[in-house]
């Protein structure tokens, strides 16, 4: 699914990485830790979670990561958009909860990487 | 090649730099993006270790053509029961820690799965050093 659809499914903002937005991702994987989106391997999901700090953003760029997905209201601070802006990351706003955001997204054809 | 990083206890915001500049380093050296990820995970997970858990510390990587040797020397408290430490769900992370999406007891095993040889000597009071070790080819 390209990643203008899936701000449209979310009703999110993308608030960085405008000009990526005709790219296709088909698999997400969602967690508030980052210990765990750092046991992805070689899979590059899309990545959705409620932890809004400069740590999402370099956890993000250690794991080869570059679309993410805040959800529960949380906006990236100008440092973080900042810093993802260098690693050319996709960031989006979503004001749905983590359950909601993954419901959609599933109901939308969207794949978990296992 | 011989690389050196200050890391400072509590620095968060700045947590994962050396990690960054490392990573950037062996992508200009054309190093297969799967071991860059493997070394940049591991070095990542230990960064913050020596931030979250330690008094600050020093991070060195050593590159040569085969491979990459990384020391992670922090200035204590030391870690009582390496063992235990090393066994996932272990941890004695501070709920800051935890704030920030870490401290779920997966560091240290993330490492080890990540790296070729995994050293780690730690003396309470003094300090503990972690050393890693990956195959570039």
């Amino acid at each position: 699914m390209k990643l203008s659809e899936i701000a449209k499914v979310l009703n999110a903002k993308v608030v960085c990485g405008q000009d990526r937005l005709d790219e296709e991702q088909d698999k997400v994987f969602a967690s508030d830790l980052m210990s765990d989106i750092l046991t992805l391997g070689d899979n590059f999901p899309m990545i959705v979670t409620g932890l809004c700090t400069m740590q999402t953003i370099r956890t993000a760029e250690m794991g080869n990561l570059d679309i993410i997905v805040f959800v529960r209201k949380k906006k990236p601070t100008e440092e973080m958009i900042e810093l993802a802006e260098e690693e050319c990351m996709v960031l989006m706003e979503c004001d749905y909860s983590m359950f909601k955001a993954c419901g959609l997204l599933w109901e939308a054809g969207l794949k978990p990487i296992y | 090649m011989h690389l050196e990083y200050t890391v400072v206890e509590g620095d968060f915001v700045n947590a994962g730099s050396a990690s960054s500049s490392i990573k950037k380093t062996l992508k200009q050296l054309s190093v297969n993006p799967s071991i860059v990820k493997r070394v940049v995970v591991a070095l990542y997970e230990a960064e913050v270790n020596a931030i979250a858990h330690a008094y600050g510390g020093v991070v060195t990587a050593d590159i040569d053509a085969g491979k990459i040797l990384i020391r992670v020397i922090d200035k204590g408290p030391g870690i009582p029961d390496i063992d235990w430490a090393m066994q996932e769900g272990h941890s004695t992370a501070s709920p800051e820690v935890r704030n920030m999406g870490f401290g779920a007891g997966m560091g240290l095993p993330n490492i080890k799965k990540n790296v070729d040889r995994l050293n780690v000597q730690s003396t309470v009071g003094v300090g503990t050093t972690v050393e890693m070790e990956v195959n570039l080819s």
